[in-house]
Parts: structure tokens; C-alpha cells; sequence
């Protein structure tokens, strides 16, 4: 039972208050590279739930059988492995997409969230545990994702998932396909979420000054 | 053994540093360019060591595609990703034997260089390109200047942007972001050499 709900939170805290992108400031190169629309971002995020989540099952399987001084190049053969079964999966099933992803399916080897999962995770938990932890992250990285792809190209192209949105009068800000765009976006998103908490720490400080002056009188 | 074509090597070196530069339009190597863009020096020497890296992965990586990989071709990323793995292993002992203060000071960036997207971006693009040994060699220096030129600009920006005040919302992660897309746009420029010529 204590296990089940320790699952539980590891499977969210991955979504939003550990959020890889955002929070963590990890795996920025695949998160900004192809964002610049949502197909692409759901075609990234999916394929990286999948290898997130084989290779900590694997490593969490393996966890004792692997000796402390080469566990990293194993983790790196195991995050490889996979990686090639979905780069080669995903080019049998969606070629334009794969196409248009790129050497970024490959680069997901260098992910720093997938190995930074397995150093600080998978490698020193039981699988149950592992696997929550991976899909939560995966969650929280494919939820990044579809935000700075969703906003990317609204405004970029004026459509969602290749539907028109706005009317023929309506001019694409280029920019926001483009590689600054990527910058900029998430940017403003990391200034916005700061903004918010800054905001909030201050009134609850407000609302605590308040209560001890209440008390004082 | 190979034909020199000076115009066709100075267009992969010019290309690969600033028209298609890997961190501002590939994306590639943002970890290190925001770890590591603290100060002008360690910038420097980061960029140094990922450019020394990146030309002995460029070898590597020739011999690779020439001699193993015809005979196991899925074997592609792991074959990489080892010998990157191993380069960086054997550039960190070589500046520990020669020069233990340059060691020093790299510090924990050294071993970090392994999950450098650039790096194994390099192999694949180099691959897929077909370059030949010497192309190469041109490649990786083109993308190591240009990423040593990024790095030293960035550090030099923040270093000003330090000292001036800015929103208190703005300031560090989105702040660097920021500057990294007008950067961007600024390189995009460099766009114009190539196609005003041709």
C-alpha cells in the first residue's frame, strides 16, 4: 500500500513541480529544436517516452548486476539501444515525420534527462518505482513540448496540428518557426512561470505579515 | 590519397561555424552554452576542448564509416556514442598528464563534453553528408570555432548584462534565453553569404 502511493508520487512529480524542462532546465536542445510544430513535438515526446521508459525498466532490472565503475557506458549502451529500435520504428511508420525530426531521433542518446534519470533514479530503485518515475518525466517533457509547440505554430503559421486557425488576413510571424523563435518563446514562458511564483511567494509572505500583526493586536 | 578542393573545404568550415551554427540554428549544445557561459575564460577553454574533441571524434568517426560500419550498419549510434565516450576518457588524461592546472580549472566540464549533443550531431551529420577524411577534419574545426564563438560572445553579453537591472522575473534562465534569440537572429544573417553568391 506504501508503496503503491510512493508510485504514485513519483509519477507526478514529474509532470509539473520537477518538470523536466521547465523546472530542471534539461534536455533543452531536442525541446527547442523541433518544436516548431505540434506533429513534430508529439512524434519527439512520444518517442522519448519509450526510451525513457525501456531503459529505466532495463536499468532497474539490472541495477545489481551492474558494477559502479562502468555503470554510465552501460546506461549509454542501454539508452542506445533503444534509441535505435525507435529511430528505426518510427521510419517504418511515419517516414515524413522521421524525416523531418531528423538526426534528432538519434541525438535522444545524448538526452541529459534520459541519463540523468538512470544516474539518479532507475539505477538505485526497484522497477515499479523506476517505470512511474520514467513515465512521470516523460509526461512532464511531452507536456513542455506540446506548450512551446502549440504556441510555436499559432503564431508561426497560424494553425494548429496543420489546421488553419485564423482567417486569410491573418500574417505568420515567421520568426517563431524559425530558430530564435525557440529562444524567445521559451524565454518569456521561464520569465512568466517566474513571475507567477514571485507573485505568489509574495502574498503568502503579505498574508503572513498580516496574521502576525492580527495577532500582535 | 585525397584531392584538395580549398573552395570546397573553406565553404564546410564557414558553413558549419556561423551559416548554420549548431548551438543558434541547430540547437544543438545548450547545456554547456548556458553552464558554461559564466565567464570569458572558462568559455574559452570549454570551447577549446569541445573543438579538440570534436576533430579526434571526426577521425574516428571516418574510420568507423570506412572500415566497421558496412558490415554492421545498425550498429551506428552505439559504435558513436562509445567512441565519443572513449575520446573525451582519453583527452581528460592527456590534460591531467600535460597540464594539471588547465585540469583544474576545467573542472567538471571536461567529462560533461561526453553528452555534448554537438559531438554526436557532428558524427551523424558527417555521416549522412559523406564527407571525406579531410572534409571531415574541416567540418568538426568549423563546428568547434563556431561554437567557441558563441560561447565567448554569450559570456561576454552576460557578464555585461550582469550589471544592469533588469525585471526581477527575467533574471537568470529567461534572461539567457532572450539574449540567445536576438543572438540568433543576428546570425542569421550570415544566411546572405551564400546565397548572394551563388
Amino acid at each position: 500500500m506504501a508503496s503503491q502511493q510512493g508510485n504514485y508520487e513519483e509519477l507526478v512529480k514529474g509532470l509539473w513541480r520537477e518538470n523536466p524542462i521547465f523546472i530542471q532546465l534539461l534536455g533543452l536542445c531536442p525541446s527547442l529544436a523541433v518544436t516548431n510544430s505540434v506533429i513534430n513535438a508529439i512524434a519527439m515526446g512520444a518517442a522519448t517516452t519509450f526510451v525513457l521508459v525501456g531503459s529505466s525498466l532495463l536499468v532497474s532490472a539490472l541495477r545489481n548486476l551492474i558494477p559502479k565503475q562502468v555503470r554510465i557506458t552501460a546506461f549509454i549502451v542501454v539508452i542506445a539501444t533503444f534509441v535505435t529500435v525507435a529511430d528505426f520504428t518510427l521510419q517504418a511508420l511515419a517516414p515524413l515525420v522521421h524525416k523531418e525530426l531528423g538526426a534528432f531521433i538519434a541525438l535522444i542518446v545524448v538526452n541529459c534527462i534520459i541519463l540523468g534519470r538512470q544516474e539518479a533514479f532507475a539505477g538505485r530503485n526497484p522497477i515499479g518505482a523506476s517505470v512511474a518515475d520514467a513515465l512521470g518525466m516523460s509526461g512532464g517533457f511531452t507536456l513542455a513540448l506540446l506548450m512551446l509547440g502549440s504556441i510555436r505554430e499559432i503564431l508561426g503559421s497560424g494553425s494548429l496540428l496543420g489546421i488553419p486557425l485564423f482567417g486569410a488576413g491573418f500574417e505568420p510571424w515567421v520568426i517563431m518557426i524559425l530558430p530564435p523563435g525557440g529562444f524567445i518563446t521559451i524565454g518569456l514562458l521561464l520569465a512568466v512561470f517566474a513571475f507567477v511564483k514571485q507573485r505568489r511567494l509574495r502574498m503568502s509572505q503579505e498574508r503572513g505579515a498580516a496574521a502576525v500583526e492580527r495577532r500582535a493586536a | 590519397m585525397f584531392e584538395l578542393d580549398w573552395g570546397q573545404l573553406l565553404w564546410i568550415f564557414t558553413a558549419a561555424s556561423v551559416v548554420n551554427n549548431f548551438t543558434l540554428s541547430y540547437f544543438l549544445g545548450l547545456c554547456p552554452f548556458l553552464g558554461v557561459s559564466g565567464r570569458i575564460d572558462t568559455a574559452l577553454r570549454m570551447g577549446a576542448a569541445t573543438t579538440f574533441v570534436q576533430v579526434v571524434t571526426s577521425i574516428c568517426v571516418w574510420l568507423l564509416n570506412t572500415y566497421i560500419l558496412p558490415h554492421a550498419p545498425y550498429l551506428r549510434l552505439i559504435a558513436f556514442i562509445v567512441a565519443i565516450a572513449s575520446t573525451v576518457q582519453f583527452v581528460e588524461m592527456l590534460i591531467k598528464k600535460l597540464s594539471p592546472a588547465l585540469f583544474t580549472a576545467l573542472g567538471i566540464y571536461l567529462p560533461l563534453i561526453t553528452t555534448n549533443c554537438q559531438i554526436l550531431a557532428l558524427a551523424l551529420f558527417q555521416t549522412n553528408r559523406e564527407y571525406n577524411f579531410i572534409e571531415g577534419i574541416f567540418f568538426a574545426l568549423g563546428a568547434g570555432g563556431g561554437f567557441t564563438l558563441t560561447l565567448v560572445l554569450m559570456a561576454g553579453l552576460r557578464e555585461e548584462n550582469n550589471l544592469a537591472t533588469i525585471p526581477e522575473a527575467l533574471k537568470g534562465a529567461a534572461m539567457s534565453f532572450l539574449i540567445a534569440g536576438i543572438l540568433s537572429m543576428a546570425f542569421m544573417g550570415f544566411a546572405g553569404l551564400f546565397s548572394s553568391t551563388s
